[in-house]
């Protein structure tokens, strides 16, 4: 049970007043005279402020003038501090491995009042450090080489800002898009609050940009199949799906559309307003241009008859031959920009959707407004001609509710407000109510928006929606929607009968974030968006190195926070870039192959697949530049024979004895083996120690 | 000295999620129970039981494991693999007549300070009710010596091979 560390240690610990942060709840002197009698301990010093620089001359001169070979500092939390300090050592001409953080503040000194309770904490902290850092071992950062391509998954306007960011500065980026075309959401959509810019004209110039941008290689109609690797060198496997049309010959004229006999509802593009062709483009700017023929509902691939597109095709590009291709290449950053889903109303029975006719979702409405939609921008109810004479926009549909998601997806006040106006403009003598719990108009612009909407005259019925109903109980009711709310601002029930309803459906994370964030290995929250590496601090990175997200598969936001994000994250791809390699904690699993049984049971647990077994010799062995040192394997050997780096069995359970120095019953005999702690309740604490 | 008891909880806390949790609950000035001692492993996942049995056999009255949510590990999912090796542990302690309040796991991500100063708080109250655990004198007897009257294995071995004695 005797941890000795390797060569004699000598031990410098430094206890940190920070002010009175920390010597206001800790005896911070007596911690550094009692630590000063421990073993190894060769100097032991409190001091107002170890972070200054006076603080860390004081461990650098300690070293070179008292040979001390291990540091160890009671302050903060090391995420405050560890570099700061790895820092001082280093400059002193010590290994800054051979360093341990006692984290006596945000741990101990901040969460009590009992100054008693918390300096024998504080002890004990302290005491699980010294025994800690006498087995620490001289180590090197490794250093990782950043390949200069990188990957952006969805073409949204997020991942379209990422690759011409970084297009733009000269580096190479595979776009992969999951649609036969890029564009995303935006692309769907007719005008953008708060200023009313027609979507499609300042989206597809920038969606050409990319289609024939030369540092951008454009995989559409594409998925990520396989993630390898890590930070600076990524292996990336990508199912480019078959569009049974060659690129080759394909000059994008249309005409196999044109010819197609069949038509589908379009779920996706056209948010089942309208419908397209078997063999289609989502839209006809759509980039790439080549369309795709959609397998599942083509007569030929069903028949085996029909080639109409194949007949007329002017230069035989149609291939039903055509197979998916799977490439492979190198990146060394990862950009996902996936974006969202639309919360899906059906889910509110209540609201109707799917069962009243003139319910109609927000992309739907989008799609109806748009001059090159299914309608021609005409707004008509589900029949196609009749123009509704009353419209209620229901706002927060699915977002700010228990039962869907608790949280408010920030877009669908200001996109109601734009419908609201849209309304107005397009049928100058309709109706428009907008049913809402609060208006969220936080951007540039966008109160001044709101305040415009108030007069042109839209009712505002401040309120959430029970019931959209064809029930009619009132005369008036009568072939109309009924709307039925608690208006709150006057506390009355009221029905308002309509023509035609617009869920304001909330933005969700996509379907599949789950599976992506397990493919990328990153994490999604409870909702399934994407985490960030700091909710304030780091919006873009990630927890893992190398990958970083944008736009809405973050959460939800608008356009302008999505293209920021965009262009933020592309910066940070471009710094990693410029600096060409980057420095890892040494943090790493070793296999001691001469003592490993070749169970092969630390192969599979590997999140990574970082350890590899040699069949000849019938051993484990971890690729060290696959681990990013989790330790999983190390705890799970059976044999015992794996070292983590930096978090060695020694060094762990040295420091379980550490700060248990005063329970311990086969320690040094130095303290009472019972439980008893002192209790503080009725002894009065000096004051003293405060600086 | 009073004959008050307050339990000594060893924390393993990993340091993507609940160090930071720890961090955030500090930087709150969250009071809570100053009887959890934290020690910093990279992931849940670095847990080994025998971390846990060493604690335990050291004097700490309780053993707390603290980690992302699922789905939200730092590696991937070495808190699942901790979530399994948990159970198997529990089911050995109980053989051992520890009681299960002894050793839990949590959940906490970086921003549930809050939610991780209350299971200390929780687990103090539970450990302070079931009184010291005097590891020797359960596990190996009042003498020393194993239930099934064998010398327990000292020292040389880790404390994993003592327990299968
Ligand atoms: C009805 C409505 C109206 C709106 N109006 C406005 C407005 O007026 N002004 C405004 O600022 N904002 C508006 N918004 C918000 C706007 O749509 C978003 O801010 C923006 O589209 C987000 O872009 P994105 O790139 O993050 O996501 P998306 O547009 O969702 O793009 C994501 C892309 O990634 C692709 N993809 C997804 N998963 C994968 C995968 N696994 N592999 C490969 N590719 C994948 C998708 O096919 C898609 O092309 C509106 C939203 C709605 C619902
Ligand atoms: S778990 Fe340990 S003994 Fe088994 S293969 Fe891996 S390294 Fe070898
Ligand atoms: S520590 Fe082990 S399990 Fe974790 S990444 Fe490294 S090799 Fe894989
Ligand atoms: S990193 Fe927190 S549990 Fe794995």
């Amino acid at each position: 049970m005797n941890h000795k560390p390797m060569e004699e240690a000598r031990i410098g610990v430094y206890v940190c007043h920070c002010g009175t942060n920390i010597a206001k709840t800790v005896d911070v002197a007596e911690v550094a005279r009692w630590v000063g009698e421990q073993e190894n301990v060769v100097v032991a010093r409190d001091y107002k402020f170890m972070c200054s620089s006076l603080g860390q001359d004081l461990i650098e001169s300690d070293i070179k003038e008292r040979g001390l070979t291990r540091i160890v500092v009671a302050a903060c939390s090391p995420h405050m501090h560890e570099k700061t300090f790895r820092g001082a050592c280093q400059r002193a001409g010590l290994n800054p491995y051979m360093f341990e953080m006692a984290n006596i503040r945000e741990h101990d000194s901040w969460a009590t009042d009992d100054r008693a309770a918390a300096t024998q904490k504080a002890k004990a902290l302290v005491e699980g450090a010294v025994r800690r850092v006498a087995h620490h071992t001289p180590l090197e950062p490794l250093p990782v080489e950043i390949n200069p391509n990188t990957l952006v998954v969805g073409g949204g306007i997020a991942g379209i800002t990422t690759a011409l960011e970084l297009a733009n500065a000269g580096y190479h980026v595979y776009l992969v898009e999951r649609e036969p075309s890029i564009g995303g959401h935006m692309a769907q959509l007719d005008k953008t609050f708060p200023t009313l810019d027609c979507s499609a004209c300042i989206l597809t110039p920038k969606m050409v940009e990319v289609g024939q941008h030369p540092n951008i290689t454009l995989l559409s109609y594409s998925e990520v199949e396989k993630v390898e690797g890590y930070i600076g060198n990524f292996t990336i496997t990508v199912r480019k799906k078959a569009r049974y049309i060659n690129e080759e010959l394909c000059t994008g004229c249309g005409i196999c559309e044109e010819k197609c006999p069949k038509r589908v509802v379009d779920h996706v593009f056209e948010a089942g307003l309208g419908y397209r062709k078997v063999v289609y483009r989502p839209f006809p700017q759509a980039v790439p241009k080549y369309p795709v023929i959609d397998r599942e509902n083509c007569t030929y691939f069903l028949r085996g008859k029909c080639r109409a597109c194949q007949i007329f095709c002017p230069t035989k590009a149609i291939d039903f031959e055509q197979e998916d291709e799977i490439i492979t290449f190198q990146v060394g950053n990862i950009v996902l920009a996936t974006g969202y889903d639309l919360f899906d109303a059906r889910r509110i029975p209540q609201y109707g959707y799917g069962r009243l006719a003139n319910v109609f979702t927000s992309m739907e409405f989008e799609r109806m407004v748009n001059a090159a939609g299914p309608t021609g921008g005409k707004i008509v109810l589900r029949d196609g001609v009749t123009e509704p004479k009353s419209v209620a926009i229901i706002h927060c549909v699915g977002s700010r509710d228990k039962n869907y998601h608790e949280y408010c997806s920030k877009v669908c006040c200001m996109y109601s407000l734009k419908f609201a106006h849209l309304v107005h403009e397009r049928l100058p003598d309709a109706e428009v109510y907008n049913f809402y719990i609060d208006i969220r108009a936080p951007g540039k612009g966008y109160e001044e928006f709101y305040h415009r909407l108030l007069h042109e005259g839209t009712h505002f019925i401040r309120g959430r929606v029970a019931e959209v109903t064809d029930a009619a109980r009132q005369p008036g009711e009568e072939g109309k929607l009924i709307v039925q709310v608690e208006d709150t601002l006057i506390g009355k029930q009221r029905r308002i009968p309509v023509d035609m309803v617009i869920l304001s459906a909330g933005l969700e994370a996509r379907h599949d974030s789950r599976e992506v964030s397990q493919l990328f290995k990153m994490g999604c929250d409870f909702d399934g968006f994407f985490v960030e590496r700091h909710p304030k601090l780091d919006p873009v990175a990630t927890m893992t190195e190398g990958i970083f997200i944008a736009g809405c598969a973050q959460g939800p936001k608008d356009i302008p926070d999505t293209v920021a994000q965009g262009a933020a994250a592309a910066a940070r791809v471009a710094g990693l870039i410029h600096l060409g390699t980057v420095m890892m904690e040494p943090v790493r699993a070793y296999i001691h192959e001469e003592l490993c049984s070749g169970c092969r049971i630390c192969n599979t647990l590997c999140p990574y697949n970082a350890i590899v077994f040699h069949e000849d010799r019938q051993v484990s062995e971890v690729i060290t530049a696959l681990c990013q040192g989790c330790g999983t394997c190390v705890a799970a050997c059976p044999s015992g024979v794996i070292s983590g780096a930096h978090f060695t069995n020694e060094q762990i359970m040295s420091q379980i004895e550490g700060v248990l120095w005063d329970v311990r019953r086969n320690g040094n005999g130095k303290q009472p083996t019972v439980n008893i702690q002192q209790s503080t309740a009725n002894v009065q604490q000096p004051t003293v120690n405060e600086p | 000295m009073t004959e008050s008891f307050e339990p000594v909880i060893v924390g393993f806390l990993c340091n993507w999620c609940s160090y930071r949790a720890a961090d955030l609950a500090g930087t709150a000035r969250i009071h809570y129970a100053p009887n959890m001692r934290p020690i910093r492993v990279m992931c849940s996942g670095r847990v080994d039981p025998q971390f846990v049995l060493k604690a335990l056999r050291e004097g700490a009255d309780g053993v707390m494991i603290a980690g992302c949510h699922p789905g939200e590990c730092h590696y991937v999912n070495g808190n699942i693999k901790t979530l399994r090796r948990y159970h198997l542990l529990k089911r050995m302690l109980k053989q051992l007549g520890v009681e299960e309040e002894r050793v839990q796991l949590v959940w906490a991500s970086a921003s549930e300070g809050k939610q991780l100063a209350e299971a200390v708080d929780r687990m103090t109250e539970q450990l302070r009710a079931l009184g010291p655990l005097r590891w020797p004198e359960r596990v190996l007897g009042e003498d020393g010596r194993g239930a099934n009257g064998h010398e327990a294995f000292v020292s040389a071995i880790e404390p994993r091979e003592e327990v299968a004695a």
